[in-house]
């Protein structure tokens, strides 16, 4: 058999297994939005779990608890990043150090994370269930994930950007902040919203921190410091994750089944549309820095 | 005329530099004169960019290394702990080999350093923008897309592009590394024109693979080989009659 039959063989296999992948997860996802489909209606997204079996409140939950832990996890994975890559001599013992224990971190199990979590933030800091507790522990299962896309972002530009800026007499600080960042800028966005996504997703680090159970929400109240109102982040805060967990384990018949179904349906589309958001900032954006 | 020729602007003695424990660079002495422009050659690997960097302390920046000899830029040592170094890059500018112009418009580019010390005035930075082209020749190619991305132009234009880049710097010294290494002859030829009328403001250091290119443009020649200063010498001598066996087998391509 001659090298060009089996490269024809083995790219023919390849691209098999390939669409064979494809068709599962697609027959996958399909299956479960066509299943939970007919769960979904006006009705659904805008009640309260207790009282019209809805999701409005759990759907509130996870979009808050989302954005507080990127307001938390931002700020901080950026400086590890820039530090790492533009401030520390990457040979140095503690730049791969660093590097390994951010791994070592990345693949720590959620329910450790959460757990944790329980141990630190609900008990001993004495934060109970709290939409507080659950950002921070989320934070924790975050950092490594957006610190290492960071990283990668701001390690796509080719060190002769920033040799060429400070070789033109320009400080170290300026040349990161007006040239690498913004170049860095589309990687950076969609490292942040692929990891929204995971977040979104969570459920086995906010079981035991966040909380199992959403009081119903006085969306009219917005004194931060209310129980009732959606801001208060000392309130316990079920999310959709959790929400579809929880139905299933107390079981509560043929409407629990409805009710998970289309928590599920709602959880992946709004995953779907992260990712949709993030190919946008990688290829448009991309396009516009035009390296 | 006669008078300023004779002035050195950079002077450098008993130059070494390591990579950890790899000495790239011994014992090298040059001398360069103001307003000339000097052309570093030699063998690939010989030390000519190192010894360049040394000139605007690029080394300090790829963290390994350790430089130690004389600088003298204008009566000033270059190492020296309260020398600025912002300031003394902004004074002896640097040229790459791969045009590494910033993701934004070409007048955003060339106005960069000066927007960065603080220049706000837009008629002044529009003046400083389009001295800078046109001192790099490449004011005609451009004067009508200032806000175009400097990323769209081409490899000869992003050269020049960034060579106004540091002229708008307000340099003395101006050090180029290969710049036209990755052009065509005819941007090449433009860049070159470039160089000598530059040369009437500005004292140039220029490195190059070329021999054709050092003989057209340049005034000395500094040949180097396995990181030893072999000779230096008017072009014209280097050329027609070199001292040294190396440099003579260098030019005739006996090896390198
Ligand atoms: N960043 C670095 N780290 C370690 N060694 C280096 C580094 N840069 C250069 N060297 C070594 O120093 C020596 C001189 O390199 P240099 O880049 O100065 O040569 P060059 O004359 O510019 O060569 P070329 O013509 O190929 O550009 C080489 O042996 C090279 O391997
Ligand atoms: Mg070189």
């Amino acid at each position: 058999m001659n090298r060009y039959r089996v490269n024809q063989i083995m790219t023919g296999i390849l691209n098999g297994v390939t669409l064979l992948v494809v068709l599962f997860i697609a027959a996958f996802i399909l299956y479960l939005l066509a299943s939970g489909m007919t769960a979904i209606n006006w009705r659904f997204l805008t009640t309260s779990s207790e009282v019209g079996l809805g999701i409005r409140d759990q759907l509130f939950n996870s979009l808050y608890l989302l954005l507080l832990t990127q307001l938390i996890s931002l700020p901080i994975a950026l400086g590890a990043a820039m530090a790492l890559t533009l401030y520390v001599d990457k040979r140095s013992k503690f730049a791969s150090f660093a590097q390994g224990l951010i791994q070592i971190l990345s693949s720590l199990p959620s329910i450790i994370v959460g757990l944790f979590g329980f141990l630190i933030l609900v008990l001993k800091f004495n934060l109970g269930f709290s939409i507080i507790s659950g950002a921070l522990a989320l934070t924790f299962f975050n950092l490594p994930i957006l610190t290492q896309s960071i990283a990668v972002s701001l390690q796509g530009v080719p060190d002769e950007v920033m040799q060429s800026g400070l070789a033109l007499g320009i400080s170290k600080w300026h040349t990161i902040t007006k040239i690498i960042l913004p170049e860095a800028m589309p990687g950076i966005w969609s490292g942040i919203v692929i990891s929204a996504g995971r977040v979104f997703g969570e459920a086995a680090t906010l079981i035991y921190t966040a909380g199992q159970s959403a009081p119903t929400l006085d969306y009219t109240n917005w004194n931060p410091l209310n129980p009732a109102s959606p801001l208060n982040i000392f309130r316990p805060a079920e999310t959709l994750a959790v929400h579809i967990w929880k139905v299933n384990t107390e079981s509560l018949g043929q409407d629990a089944a409805t009710v998970s179904r289309g928590t599920i349906v709602i959880l992946i589309l709004v995953v779907l549309l992260f990712n949709l958001v993030a190919r946008y900032f990688s290829t448009t954006m991309r396009k516009k820095v035009g390296r | 005329m006669a008078n300023k020729q004779q002035q050195t602007e950079i002077t450098t003695r008993h130059v070494n530099v390591y990579y950890g424990a790899k000495q790239a660079l011994f014992d090298v002495n040059l001398a360069f004169p103001k307003y000339q422009l000097t052309a570093l050659i030699g063998p690939s690997g010989c030390g000519k960019s190192t010894f360049l960097r040394c000139l605007n302390r690029g080394n300090d920046l790829l963290g390994h290394t350790r430089v130690s000899g004389e600088f003298q830029f204008e009566g000033r040592d270059i190492y020296d702990q309260a020398v600025n170094v912002m300031q003394l890059r902004s004074q002896v500018g640097m040229v790459y080999q791969q045009p590494t112009p910033f993701p934004f418009s070409i007048f955003d580019n060339v106005s960069f350093s000066q927007r960065m010390s603080g220049e706000k005035n837009p008629h002044k930075l529009a003046a400083i923008v389009e001295k800078s082209l046109r001192q790099a020749a490449i004011w005609d190619e451009v004067k009508d897309n200032l806000q175009q991305s400097a990323l769209a132009l081409s490899g000869g234009q992003q050269q020049r592009v960034c060579l106004a880049s540091v002229l708008a710097a307000n340099p003395k010294v101006i050090l180029l590394d290969e710049p036209t290494s990755a052009l065509d002859p005819v941007a090449t030829a433009k860049v070159e024109e470039t160089l000598q009328q530059l040369k009437a403001n500005y004292t140039i250091i220029m490195v190059t693979h070329n021999m054709q290119q050092a003989s057209r443009i340049s005034d000395q020649v500094a040949f180097f080989l396995d990181g030893k200063l072999i000779e230096f010498n008017a072009t014209k001598k280097i050329f027609l009659h070199p001292q040294e066996q190396m440099t003579s087998d260098y030019l005739n391509g006996k090896f390198g």
